[in-house]
């Protein structure tokens, strides 16, 4: 096979293989207090932010790498990655799109999200983040009428510090586990959304993360605060280059939903899974964790998750406020060498708290999934509900699929119900659809897509059918 | 404690007449043992229940010395009316009375191998039963014979031992086509000891071992209980727990399904009051292809008590055609009442039919409602609806005359 076939045959697995040749500002490599320096500096961030990272940073040292993960990976070396990476034509912000760098816009693109917001029709705003900042923000103008805020996190701690302050590290301690901690020390940029009281906003928020430059962790902090009353939509998707080392993935997003207010989190994580051989691949180790803080508040979680070496993530929702509900849907799908360890936590503290856990996992060739989830009911959560269902199809014998969920009732007045499933695709179903014209892999993929669908009609519209073309994408050549 | 461990490891081994390579042996557990020390809550499968902190509440101060020389006398009295059957009698850990008066003689045999090893398990109980047990047997079934009647093994503790660590070890070898129906029952009235007891089952081709644990009598010991069981072709095992009377109870069970059409069934009741805490954490192996597990826990908890079920169902790639199941049901009938669970599936193979399910909570008020309706008062109700949800559980034990024992034994009415 010559190299350009090869190329072509490449594209066809990961279309968002390619790479960006693009001048980068880096900090030096590695970590330690200078670089966290670097960083605070280089954002222009004031005091108690730098004292924020280095705090984090202290707690840091005393951490030791987890290792009860059923995925393991080879030791990461902290030293040798870069912790910022910039376009350099980003060092004196553009005003507006139009002074944006052509190849950033060119880039965004190829993968389908036009910054420009006349080509833009369906109305998303777009925070789009590049390695490690935030290249462009749209719609921003028609959200601040409502009073909306939407930014990168670096403009809104110079901008906003008293909402960033208030709640920047209150679900997500800078105490947390390994990675977030080392998030909270190194974050470089994300998104920043604040709905108002009462305020439901028109339209959906999205962020889309690329990393490009090599040998870059890429850190990012999402914070969405959800004021009394608001509702808010937003969602998330995520691509990187093919590159034959793993990439490090450590992000941090925090949601918080104040009385009445409603956080629907969507994610559809498409980053480089690597090569048929498992070469390669971004290790996705993401902490998501959402504050039902108010009575009647709502955060729900809905996840895709095809992409990524490595996916390891829990997204979780703390029901503190009486009468708040958590939700849950997602669907892995791990085919050649991915691995995926991933689930949810939902711990009950209030009254009349509810939760619903769905998640569906398929797995293919030599991949390993596993389902892992918490449900913790307190002893002060009375009258709450949980429900769970995980439903796992596996595809050939080289592959697992495992479930894993810790049940904790410690409330007589609270109910939790669990039920989980593993099987293949029965035969009758294949001949059914065999027998009325589709080919093996049709067949496979309409089943799959049933599958899937209690979750994937829980994404916005435009989303979903990203979605059930992934879910087709990434099973392709695993029948047969 | 490791001071004590030493000295009271001495004093047994002094009055036992133990080959200096045998004493080596036990040294070494002993020393695996000290390092590792009582399962705590760090470890994985201790999670639920910290083995470490309930015996420093519970007990205080162990001691590991027993004196195995003199006999103790058997109280006739609480053995089992009704049901005729063979004995093993174990008095606060020694062994007291083999007795298989209703079988033929040269079907069974029965082996001393106090001077083996257990190696089924490599936690740290399993070290210390290795380094105590100081008589241990091996009963064999021989080929074809099935038990006329069945065997009952009573763990007998009375008032004269108190603080104190106890370790017993039993292995079952079943040939083909043969089958035993084994009855644990404890009997206890001493207080705040730590009973540790493996047991080893070996199922050859088409045996059926049919093993019932009942914990019934209030006490407060601590025990620890587990069963592993491996099984070939067609071999059938039945494993039913009643846990509710010791202070802490954990059964672990494993179950190795090694040949083809093996099938084990797991079925256990926690009825727990005050501030009980039990557990029972299962695994079950399917290691080949056509293999069926079926697994139903159900619990009643009242008061403060706790109970706690783990259980796991691993597929190899080579299990095709596997169906395990496995239902956890709990009625938590107070308010500081707990349940915890980890219904685990571990699946490396495409054409397999696993589930599991687990529920927990209060009674159903409408069904209360409804036999009040008719007359009933509430307590009446409750009892009603609690019998009900655990006689599905009794209604899975196989064999008719020891199914009405137990049912005797837990006050089941139909």
């Amino acid at each position: 096979m010559d190299n350009r076939q090869k190329e072509i045959e490449n594209l066809k697995d990961y279309k968002y293989g390619f790479s960006t040749d693009i001048e980068n500002i880096r900090a030096p490599k590695g970590l330690n207090e200078d670089v966290i320096k670097f960083i605070s500096k280089i954002k222009k961030e004031p005091k108690w932010m730098l004292e924020f990272r280095l705090k984090a940073f202290e707690r840091f040292k005393l951490l030791k790498e987890p290792d009860w993960q059923k995925p393991k990976y080879p030791k990461i070396d902290y030293q040798d990655l870069y912790y910022y990476s910039a376009p350099k034509s980003m060092d004196d912000k553009p005003k507006s799109l139009d002074e944006l760098d052509p190849k950033l816009l060119e880039t965004y693109k190829k993968l389908g999200i036009p910054l420009q917001e006349q080509a833009r029709l369906n109305g998303i705003a777009v925070d789009a983040v590049f390695d490690s900042v935030s290249v462009a923000t749209t719609f921003r103008e028609e959200l601040s009428k409502l009073g909306i805020i939407f930014c990168p996190i670096s403009e809104a701690i110079q901008n906003h510090p008293e909402l960033v302050k208030k709640y920047l590290g209150s679900v997500i301690p800078t105490t947390d586990h390994f990675f977030a901690t080392l998030n909270s020390a190194v974050f470089t940029d994300g998104s920043f959304a604040y709905i108002p009281e009462g305020i439901k906003c028109p339209m959906e928020l999205s962020t889309y993360f690329r990393i490009n430059a090599s040998n870059t962790g890429q850190f990012e902090r999402t914070l969405i605060v959800a004021d009394k009353g608001s509702y808010v939509s937003y969602l998330e998707g995520c691509t990187a280059p093919m590159r034959d080392e793993n990439q490090l993935h450590a992000a941090n997003v925090e949601l918080i939903a104040l009385d009445d207010a409603e956080i629907k989190y969507s994610t559809v994580q498409n980053w480089y899974p690597g090569d048929k051989d498992g070469k390669g691949g971004i290790y996705n180790f993401v902490t998501k964790r959402g504050l039902c803080k108010g009575r009647n508040s709502k955060i729900s979680w809905t996840q895709v998750e095809t992409g990524s070496a490595i996916t390891w993530k829990y997204p979780s929702c703390i029901l503190k406020g009486d009468n708040s509900v958590g939700e849950f849907y997602s669907i892995a799908i791990t085919n050649n060498h991915q691995k995926a360890d991933t689930g949810t936590k939902m711990i009950h503290l209030g009254k009349n708290t509810k939760s619903k856990i769905i998640s569906k996992g398929i797995s293919a060739g030599f991949s390993d999934m596993t389902y892992r989830g918490l449900v913790d009911i307190s002893p002060k959560a009375s009258n709450s509900n949980n429900y769970t269902q995980c439903d796992s199809l596996l595809m050939g014998n080289k592959c697992g699929a495992h479930t894993v969920p810790y049940i904790k009732n410690k409330n007589s007045e609270s109910n939790i119900a669990h039920e989980a499933t593993t099987s293949k695709i029965s035969e009758e179903q294949l001949h059914y659809c065999q027998q009325r014209g589709l080919n093996a892999e049709e067949a496979v993929g309409l089943i799959v897509n049933g599958f899937c669908k209690e979750v994937l009609q829980q994404l916005p519209m435009e989303f979903a059918v990203e979605a059930q073309k992934l879910v087709g994408i990434s099973l392709e050549g695993s029948v047969g | 404690m490791k001071e004590q461990l030493q000295k009271d490891f001495n004093n047994i081994v002094k009055n036992l007449s133990l080959s200096k390579k045998d004493i080596e042996i036990k040294q070494f557990y002993l020393d695996n043992f000290i390092n590792k020390g009582f399962p705590n809550r760090r470890e994985e499968d201790w999670k639920f229940s910290d083995l470490k902190q309930i015996i420093k509440k519970d007990i205080g101060e162990l001691s590991f010395y027993s004196d195995y020389t003199y006999t103790n006398k058997i109280d006739t009295s609480v053995f089992v009316d009704g049901l005729e059957h063979n004995k093993i009698v174990f008095i606060n850990g020694r062994i007291e009375k083999i007795d298989f008066d209703y079988e033929q003689k040269n079907k069974i045999e029965i082996i001393d191998q106090s001077e083996s090893i257990n190696k089924l398990n490599n936690n740290s109980l399993s070290d210390l039963n290795n380094a105590f047990t100081n008589k241990s047997f091996k009963i064999l079934v021989k080929k074809g014979y099935q038990l006329a009647k069945p065997l009952i093994i009573y763990h007998i503790t009375n008032s004269q031992i108190w603080s104190k660590n106890i370790n017993l070890r039993l292995e079952f070898e079943l040939g083909e086509n043969s089958s035993l129906r084994l009855i644990d029952l404890f009997n206890d009235s001493s207080e705040k000891n730590f009973l540790n007891i493996f047991y080893n089952f070996n199922l050859k081709e088409n045996a059926v071992l049919k093993n019932y644990k009942v914990d019934r009598f209030d006490n407060k010991n601590i025990k620890y209980s587990f069963n592993n069981i491996d099984q070939d072709k067609n071999s059938i095992s039945e494993t039913f727990v009643l846990s509710a009377g010791s202070n802490f109870f954990k059964n672990e069970i494993n179950c190795n399904l090694n040949g083809k059409y093996s099938s084990a069934f797991v079925n256990g009741i926690f009825s727990l009051n005050n501030s009980k805490h039990h557990e029972i954490r299962t695994i079950i192996n399917h290691l080949t292809e056509n293999t069926k597990s079926y697994q139903l826990i159900k619990s009643v908890l009242e008061d403060s008590s706790k109970a706690a079920y783990q259980g796991k169902i691993f597929v190899n790639s080579e299990a095709q055609k596997t169906d395990g199941y496995q239902l956890s049901k709990a009625i938590l009938l107070n308010k500081d009442s707990e349940f915890n669970a980890k219904p685990e599936l571990e699946i490396y193979a495409d054409d397999v039919k696993c589930s599991h399910g687990s529920a927990s909570g209060s009674l159903n008020e409408d069904s209360i409602f409804y036999l009040m309706s008719r007359g009933l008062n509430y307590l009446q109700s409750r009892e009603l609806l609690i019998n009900g949800f655990l006689l599905d559980v009794v209604e899975k034990i196989t064999d008719t005359e020891i199914k009405n024992l137990i049912k005797n034994l837990i006050g089941i009415k139909e």
